[in-house]
């Protein structure tokens, strides 16, 4: 699958508190959540994202909380993918589960600028920088992951295989 | 090749032989947890796969600490659905009302968690039991659906770093400010999915509940779990506990670790974590002039019997700055009892400070004790990002309870030795 849309940069350590202030916990509901999605990073951001759109940070992108309402409201706000340099575990776990499709490639988030068009080929994990021609190779996705996503999330993926 | 107590514990609940780290496993639970936030996202998928139980339902713990007493009908609505899928699965690990308090006090004084056990939980701070021993690390909730629907989970093996603390503790130093202190040398990612193990003479000399405020934020350095190893401590806590056996691992003496890092806990003083990240840790000698608005000490880093008893030995006969909030929130109703005991919470009273339930509430500005724009906090709570406990233009100072108390007494980040002597 190939993802296409613009960058939205943001920097090292985004916290899912800024993801998705715990203010709105009182809901999963992706409609809802997505309006708040990256709310106390940019307030702008949930009405000028649009779908296909591409999150680009910095290190330890997704820090702080369990919370799957992170990955959730990022996914329904239309965001196709985040690229950072590296990703905190519990959201890294989190995305792969619940089939938010993420790369790291440190040199990616260096980088890609705010508002370049980014395509990114998800088999391949080949990030293209449209903008300024640059290309860049995420890290690899181990096998078992690679499946989680095939099969459609963990939960897909149990079902398909009876067990983990 | 040794093993690690990490390495062992997996080894103990995979079918797998000979995995490295980096080697993704599938694992055995021995607890699944989750509370009114994480778990109703775990009950719809549980609900989607079909199943009408539980693969192992006395291994699953559900409670209701984030948003409770319920702070408006949405967070009801959400609680409701956990309390009715837990009677309708005749969950026997329901805590709710009064017999719910924040979980990772609750589960060791219930002896739901024991040396040697595999955890996983719906939240971030599931790391806590580490300091009992066992491999103790969050996950999402489409993970907790899995483990209630097969028992298992999957685990990327982790790396282990060891640090180690020596000396003696200074006065007015806790394992609280020895976590703020590490996490302020290596970063908020300086362990990320590494398993942290703690030892030394000085984690050996200290109680268990400063030990699982150290486990606690081993988080907040992006740690997979922070463990320190069973011993005599851990044992006079947990054996009246335990209601099922269990095994002590200890690591072997030729285990591989990916990094040693030795402290010198003589150099260390109490800590203050400044804005917005855990890592910004400093001395409370170097914390300069921060008046403060609110101060809260509670939740499952430090809302035990021992913080409360310590914060109490400060409070006792002063009075909580005038136009300062202080809040005291008991971790669970047990503490709420004992405290009641011993005469703590009209020593709290007294002082002027406001007793409430068990609740995480203000730590995730959830409720009670919300910040408004540009009030500063002061709290004994594992996180300050931004907005943490409130508006974005707020701002979160952590530490143990023996500077809270202090500073919530003079109204500014004050060290404990200021007030006592």
């Amino acid at each position: 699958m190939i993802f296409k849309g613009m960058a939205y940069t943001f920097g090292n350590d985004v916290d899912t508190d800024a993801i998705i202030p715990a203010r709105y916990l009182s809901t999963s509901d992706p409609e809802v959540l997505k309006r708040h999605c990256m709310e106390d990073a940019d307030p702008s951001f949930p009405d000028k994202v649009k779908p296909g759109d591409v999150i680009v940070a910095g290190k330890n992108f997704g820090c702080g909380s369990s919370r799957e309402h992170a990955p959730i409201a990022i996914k329904a706000a239309g965001v196709s993918c985040v690229i950072a340099s590296s990703f905190a575990r519990i959201f890294f776990r989190n995305s792969f589960n619940m089939g938010l499709p993420i790369f790291e490639s440190d040199e990616a988030a260096r980088s890609i600028r705010q508002g370049d068009t980014l395509e990114v080929d998800a088999g391949t994990g080949l990030i293209t920088d449209l903008t300024t021609g640059e290309r860049f190779q995420a890290r690899p996705i181990p096998a078992f992951m690679q499946e989680l996503i095939a099969d459609g999330g963990l939960m897909e993926h149990i079902r398909k295989r009876r067990g983990i | 090749m040794g093993m690690t107590i990490a390495e062992k514990i997996l080894a103990a609940h995979t079918p797998s032989e000979g995995f490295r780290p980096g080697d993704i496993i599938k694992v055995d639970v021995d607890v699944a947890l989750a509370n009114d936030i994480t778990a109703p996202i775990a009950i719809q998928e549980f609900r989607r796969s079909g199943a009408a139980g539980m693969a192992h339902a006395d291994r699953v713990v559900f409670v209701l600490d984030h948003f409770t007493p319920t702070k408006d009908i949405a967070s009801a609505n959400q609680c409701k659905y956990v309390r009715d899928f837990a009677l309708e699965q005749g969950m026997k690990h329901f805590f709710d009302g009064g017999e719910a308090g924040v979980e990772h006090a609750l589960l060791p004084e219930k002896g739901l968690v024991l040396p040697g056990d595999l955890v996983i939980g719906a939240d971030s701070h599931t790391c806590t039991y580490g300091a009992l021993g066992a491999f103790a690390t969050g996950v999402g909730s489409t993970d907790l659906a899995a483990a209630m629907l097969t028992g298992q989970a999957w685990m990327k093996v982790p790396a282990t770093m060891k640090f180690v603390f020596n000396g003696t503790l200074r006065p007015w130093v806790g394992g609280k400010d020895l976590i703020l202190y590490l996490i302020g040398k290596i970063g908020v990612d300086g362990a990320l999915y590494k398993v942290m193990e703690m030892e030394g003479p000085a984690i050996s000399a200290l109680p268990l509940a400063d030990r699982l405020s150290m486990s606690n934020m081993a988080i907040e350095a992006g740690g997979k779990a922070g463990i320190i190893a069973a011993d005599a401590v851990t044992e006079a806590y947990v054996k009246p506990r335990a209601a099922r056996s269990y095994t002590v691992y200890r690591s072997d003496p030729d285990a591989a670790y990916e990094s040693v890092i030795t402290f010198d806990c003589a150099g260390i003083e109490p800590q203050v974590a400044f804005p917005h990240l855990p890592e910004n840790a400093r001395g409370v000698s170097e914390a300069g002039d921060v008046r403060i608005d609110q101060v809260v000490i509670g939740s499952c880093t430090n809302g035990r019997i021992e913080d409360l008893q310590l914060a109490a030995r400060i409070l006792k006969g002063r009075r909580v700055a005038k136009g300062l909030r202080c809040l005291v929130l008991p971790a669970t109703p047990a503490v709420f009892r004992q405290a009641s005991k011993e005469g703590l919470i009209d020593i709290f009273l007294d002082a002027g400070a406001i007793v409430g339930p068990p609740t995480c509430g203000p730590c995730l500005g959830g409720h009670m004790g919300i910040l408004a724009k540009g009030e500063k906090a002061l709290a004994t709570t594992n996180r300050n990002f931004v907005g943490r406990m409130g508006d974005t233009e707020s701002e979160v100072y952590l530490s143990g309870p023996a500077v809270a108390a202090a500073s919530a007494l003079t109204g500014k980040i004050t060290a404990p030795q200021e007030v006592m002597e």
